[in-house]
């Protein structure tokens, strides 16, 4: 008989689990968390500075310019918005299909995905130029009239995508950790410790009739989560495909970015899943090399979707017969920034082909490397639709060329460090990993268990 | 005591006095409450650091009603979004954008559905915080591992047909690892 895998290592009891879990919190972080975090606030000060002179002396500190009017700013902020996926597919989809082996990473991809959401939701309001009226995107009452924002735009789509998938991502999120919080409380020694987590616990004590409830209400969240973490990238897709640009202008957009997020999100998981099981040894009992497998594999299959998508691109392009469409997905592939599709092609397709071999989807150390090359892709491949598409459209007599600035790339990096920073001080200041969801599935794969009944 | 103590004990809801028996197993806890339910008891509560399976069908809770609370205000939601983006766009200021229609019904989906989806999520975890009564201040707790690896049950004075010795005595019959007189 085929039994399943153990989903938690160790011969764990409730109790121990508890223990393991909140062990995080409750005690001094070591060196390695201080260089780690160090490491992350300095990036965060370089976004300040350059988002800081951007904002200063204006847009034209950046490279974007005519023909080319998206640059970073655009790239990065779908760039974190498809890694933030990652973590609502784990959260909610894997949910639905109650798929167990998601319990002890769901916390952590939801953390994710709401840093990730609050990273790029910066880079649009920056883009704008004048961040300081960012509020103009929203349909509020106003003295002009009151003018309206325009309905049919795919960018003011964009804003209630995003909006409501920041607002519902964090309340998942944070309606999930509520027992959790609890728990912190209840183990709490110190008087401020205590009322800190007993205020964001919301006073929560686990009755029987409130579990009711809060059971149906995750699932709730979940099944709403689910369309909605699809029409997120589908509508950010719709940014470029309503635009009649060659190259933008493609029915396959919105599938083809949705598997391009859920990859790119599960890159990014397995790169933070990996620092999580060094910094914390203790959560390699929880994160199992089975976990990481399976995150491998869901890699590897949107990775092919991915790589067929670059493949029917062409195929349409050849097959519409419109000489400008031809002639932007040739220039892609081979003209000024052909270098960056082929990074985009070699970080997407090829390298993720190494988790054919069962050795590779196992070994920490591999797929780290591999994960960070799917980043580096995903962030190549908006670069590629983004700029190839805009530097030479339908007329030669406007084509142009885009080259970063040193704030652009500050921007970029910067980035990184905000979204490191936040994840860093979350993974000591909030249970890491689910408390109350690991324990139901405690027995899962174990032998002799006479509570084998979930 | 300082300020925020003071704030606390106003801020802090009624508790009830009680009787509550602390299992170590939880199927054992599933099964006493069967038992104490059957024994007449309507208003005791179980209390366990996750979800257990079984315990619905024990105490006779019935099935949540919070997927009607969504549904009311997806729709509430949906409705909103249609509602705005016409009004907005072909009514309050028509805008002739493009040629299309004032009304352009398919360019506004998106927003109806993000509403949707928006009003359907805040509503259920707003009606999961009214009905669980949260926020609760500093309420009492049996007994800090309840949210770690034991589970309890506990009756209220008030339940029909109590009284403190006989309750006492159900939960050690039972096989309670634990009996006290609590406040809940």
């Amino acid at each position: 008989m085929i039994r399943r895998a153990p989903l938690v290592l160790g011969n764990k009891t409730y109790e121990t689990i508890t223990k393991d879990i909140a062990s995080l919190l409750e005690s001094f972080p070591g060196p390695g968390f201080f260089a780690g975090l160090a490491g992350a606030q300095f990036l965060l000060l370089i976004f300040l500075l350059a988002q800081g002179m951007i904002v200063w002396f204006g847009m034209g500190m950046m490279g974007v310019n005519s023909p080319v009017g998206w640059g970073t700013d655009i790239i990065t902020f779908v760039f974190w918005i498809g890694i933030g996926h990652a973590g609502t597919l784990i959260s909610a989809i894997l949910f639905l299909f109650r798929q167990k082996w998601r319990t002890s990473i769901a916390r952590s991809a939801e953390a994710m995905t709401v840093f990730a959401v609050m990273t790029a939701g910066l880079f649009p309001i920056l883009h704008t130029g004048r961040p300081w009226l960012a509020y103009w995107l929203l349909p509020y009452p106003n003295q002009r009239g009151p003018l309206w924002v325009n309905f049919r735009s795919p960018l003011v789509w964009d804003v209630f995508a995003v909006s409501t998938y920041a607002t519902v991502s964090a309340v998942f999120w944070y309606i999930g950790m509520v027992p959790d919080l609890a728990t912190i409380r209840d183990r709490a020694q110190n008087k401020w410790r205590k009322r800190i987590y007993g205020a964001l616990s919301l006073g929560w004590r686990g009755t029987a009739r409130n579990w009711n409830h809060y059971e149906m209400v995750y699932m709730l969240l979940a099944g709403l989560s689910t369309p909605l973490v699809l029409s997120v990238h589908s509508i950010v897709s719709f940014d470029f495909a309503v635009a009649t640009l060659p190259g933008w202008h493609t029915t396959i957009f919105p599938p083809y970015f949705v598997a391009g997020a859920i990859f790119s999100g599960f890159a990014m998981v397995v790169t933070l899943m990996a620092i999580i099981r060094e910094l914390v040894p203790v959560f390699k009992d929880y994160i199992t090399l089975d976990h990481m497998e399976n995150m491998n594999k869901i890699i590897m299959a949107t990775g092919l979707m991915v790589g067929y998508a670059y493949g029917s691109e062409f195929f349409i392009a050849w097959y519409s017969g419109v000489e400008y469409e031809q002639y932007i997905f040739l220039n892609r592939a081979f003209g000024p920034y052909g270098w960056s599709y082929w990074i985009m092609v070699t970080c997407n397709v090829i390298i993720p082909q190494l988790f054919w071999f069962k050795y590779v989807r196992r070994s920490i150390p591999l797929m780290f490397i591999i994960s960070i090359f799917v980043n580096i892709g995903m962030w190549f491949e908006r670069f590629v639709i983004t700029i190839t598409s805009l530097h030479r459209d339908f007329l030669p007599s406007s084509w142009g060329m885009w080259a970063p600035t040193i704030y652009d790339l500050g921007a970029l990096f910067g980035s990184f460090g905000l979204f490191f920073t936040l994840f860093l001080i979350y993974i000591r200041l909030l249970p890491a990993i689910s408390i109350a969801e690991v324990k139901p599935v405690l027995y899962v794969g174990r032998d002799g268990g006479n509570h084998g009944h979930h | 005591m300082d300020i925020i103590d003071k704030l606390i004990s106003v801020a802090r809801g009624k508790s009830r006095r009680g009787v509550a028996g602390i299992w170590l197993d939880e199927h054992k806890l599933v099964d006493a409450a069967r038992k104490t339910r059957a024994a007449g008891f309507t208003k005791f509560e179980a209390i366990t650091p996750f979800p257990l399976h079984d315990i619905d069908d024990a105490m006779g809770i019935p099935r949540s009603f919070i997927p009607w609370v969504t549904f009311i205000f997806g729709l509430t939601g949906f409705a909103f979004g249609t509602w705005f983006t016409w009004w907005a766009s072909s009514v309050d200021w028509p805008i002739n954008i493009g040629g299309k229609p004032m009304w352009s019904l398919p360019a506004f989906i998106p927003v109806m559905f993000e509403c949707t989806i928006l009003f359907g999520a805040l509503s259920s975890v707003g009606a999961l915080i009214a009905i669980c009564g949260l926020p609760k201040v500093d309420p009492p707790v049996i007994d800090p591992d309840l949210s770690s690896h034991k589970f309890a049950l506990w009756v209220p004075e008030d339940d029909t047909g109590y009284n403190a010795a006989k309750v006492e005595q159900l939960f050690r019959e039972l096989g309670a690892n634990e009996v006290k007189q609590a406040e809940f």
